[in-house]
């Protein structure tokens, strides 16, 4: 489609970038928990739960934002004619850094939308996972300065580009055939948390079309928080930290006018205080992000416009909260999990392994 | 004289790195640069622009862009 793409302005991202902020807030207050309006980790995380990949009885929902966000990319993209199947750049690569992105996320508790939603809420604790955060991106940065890549992607069937956006669909009909039963942790194959975070969740009409638009709004704007923070440090280039800042303040202005807003370290929700962990929780999301070149939210939208490699990013980002919460590597509010520390290093290496010895040039 | 670069197939921020590689080797005055997205179109356009070039034409090109960039 010829003609300027509005969302992709300056004023545009930061308008896409504030509106998300309110509506992450409203989630909040809508039933979704603590300073977790919207949290793509924890979101996948919850998925995984309520398949059955892991077990932790407090985190499973099939999370019907998840399922908006790739729709509503998909709907942006065939709208503007910019589905375009594609795949092929390293996807094996692509799921093992899925994997311990979130194993890094879920030590720290969020991915970086929740990060700044928890500052948002007044959770100091973030501060430590946004210093992590940009801690790792900036490693990232020093590989693709170095000639990091991997590879090039290559044209692909239609079918191939809706994979993801198919696997969500089958998750949203898991849904309505097996509804939530009052007080049953199980109805038919899935799972449904009782008490936790995984209990606490906006009604899934109100929530699926929350997602909806914002997976539009993303794709126009390529929004991404991952992005923000690479482009300042590796171009000096501002424009998607536009929409992260918009996000933080409008999320901040929402959550005091709803009252949910408390600032302190302790007794904060789905959190911990472990500030060591929290920095290298997110210092190994961060940089697995770098590598795999977006947010878990950015990885969602690309997904829906076609992108295959992206989807196998969030496939491994959801096989990656089963072993995180399998292996006892997640974290919960009393601290890191007694596996938490050695996934972190063992993330860390994975990640500068990838991203010392995958340098070939582009031809 | 003009450079071309083929950035198709490669995924943020692969194309601005190599546009930007490009113009900052400072050998030819028009750089060419190929993509296959929107995405990188507007990225690249985007960085030429901040490093003080002008973008004096994208056209459709297959099922991607040619982006023709001019140092100022």
């Amino acid at each position: 489609m010829k003609g300027k793409n509005i969302f992709a302005t300056r004023w545009g991202i930061i308008g896409v970038g504030a509106f998300i902020g309110i509506l992450a807030a409203l989630l909040q207050k809508l039933g979704n928990p603590g300073n977790m309006g919207i949290c793509v980790a924890c979101f996948e995380r919850d998925i995984a739960g309520a398949l059955g990949l892991h077990r932790a009885a407090v985190v499973q929902y099939i999370r019907p934002e998840i399922i908006g966000f790739v729709f509503g990319s998909l709907v942006a993209a065939l709208w503007f004619k910019e589905f375009r199947p594609r795949l092929g750049s390293a996807p094996i690569v692509r799921f093992v850094l899925g994997v311990f992105a979130m194993i890094g996320a879920l030590v720290f508790l969020g991915c970086p939308w929740r990060a700044v939603l928890r500052l948002a809420g007044g959770d100091g604790n973030a501060i430590l996972g946004l210093l992590g955060l940009i801690f790792g991106i900036w490693i990232g940065t020093l590989f693709l300065k170095n000639g990091y890549n991997l590879g090039r992607t290559h044209k692909t069937y239609a079918s191939a580009g809706l994979m993801l956006a198919l696997i969500m669909a089958g998750f949203l009909l898991l849904l309505l055939i097996f509804p939530q039963k009052e007080g049953e942790a199980q109805s038919g194959v899935l799972f449904y948390s009782l008490k936790g975070p995984g209990a606490m969740h906006a009604p899934l009409l109100l929530a699926l079309i929350v997602g909806l638009i914002i997976g539009f709004l993303a794709q126009r704007s390529r929004f991404c928080t991952m992005g923000a923070i690479r482009d300042t440090v590796l171009f000096g280039q501002t424009h998607l930290l536009g929409g992260f800042i918009a996000l933080v303040v409008f999320a901040f202005l929402t959550n005091l006018i709803f009252g949910q807003f408390n600032a302190g370290f302790a007794n904060q929700p789905v959190a911990h205080t472990m500030h060591i962990w929290n920095f290298f929780g997110m210092t190994l999301a961060g940089l697995a992000f770098a590598l795999a070149g977006g947010c878990p939210g950015r990885q969602l939208f690309l997904s829906g416009e076609g992108d295959g490699d992206s989807a196998v990013f969030v496939l491994g980002m959801i096989v990656g909260a089963g072993f995180s919460h399998n292996f006892g590597m997640a974290s919960s509010p009393k601290g890191v999990g007694p596996y938490g520390i050695a996934g972190v290093v063992v993330g860390l290496l994975v990640c500068l392994f990838i991203g010392l010895t995958m340098r070939k040039k582009i031809t | 004289m003009s450079a071309t670069v083929d950035a198709r197939g490669l995924s943020c921020p692969q194309p601005v790195i190599l546009a930007i590689n490009e113009i900052k080797k400072g050998t030819d005055n028009e750089i060419i640069v190929l993509v296959d997205t929107d995405t990188s179109k507007e990225n690249v356009s985007r960085a030429a622009e901040s490093q003080g070039c002008q973008v004096t034409d994208i056209s459709s090109d297959g099922e991607g862009y040619r982006i023709t960039i001019s140092k100022g």
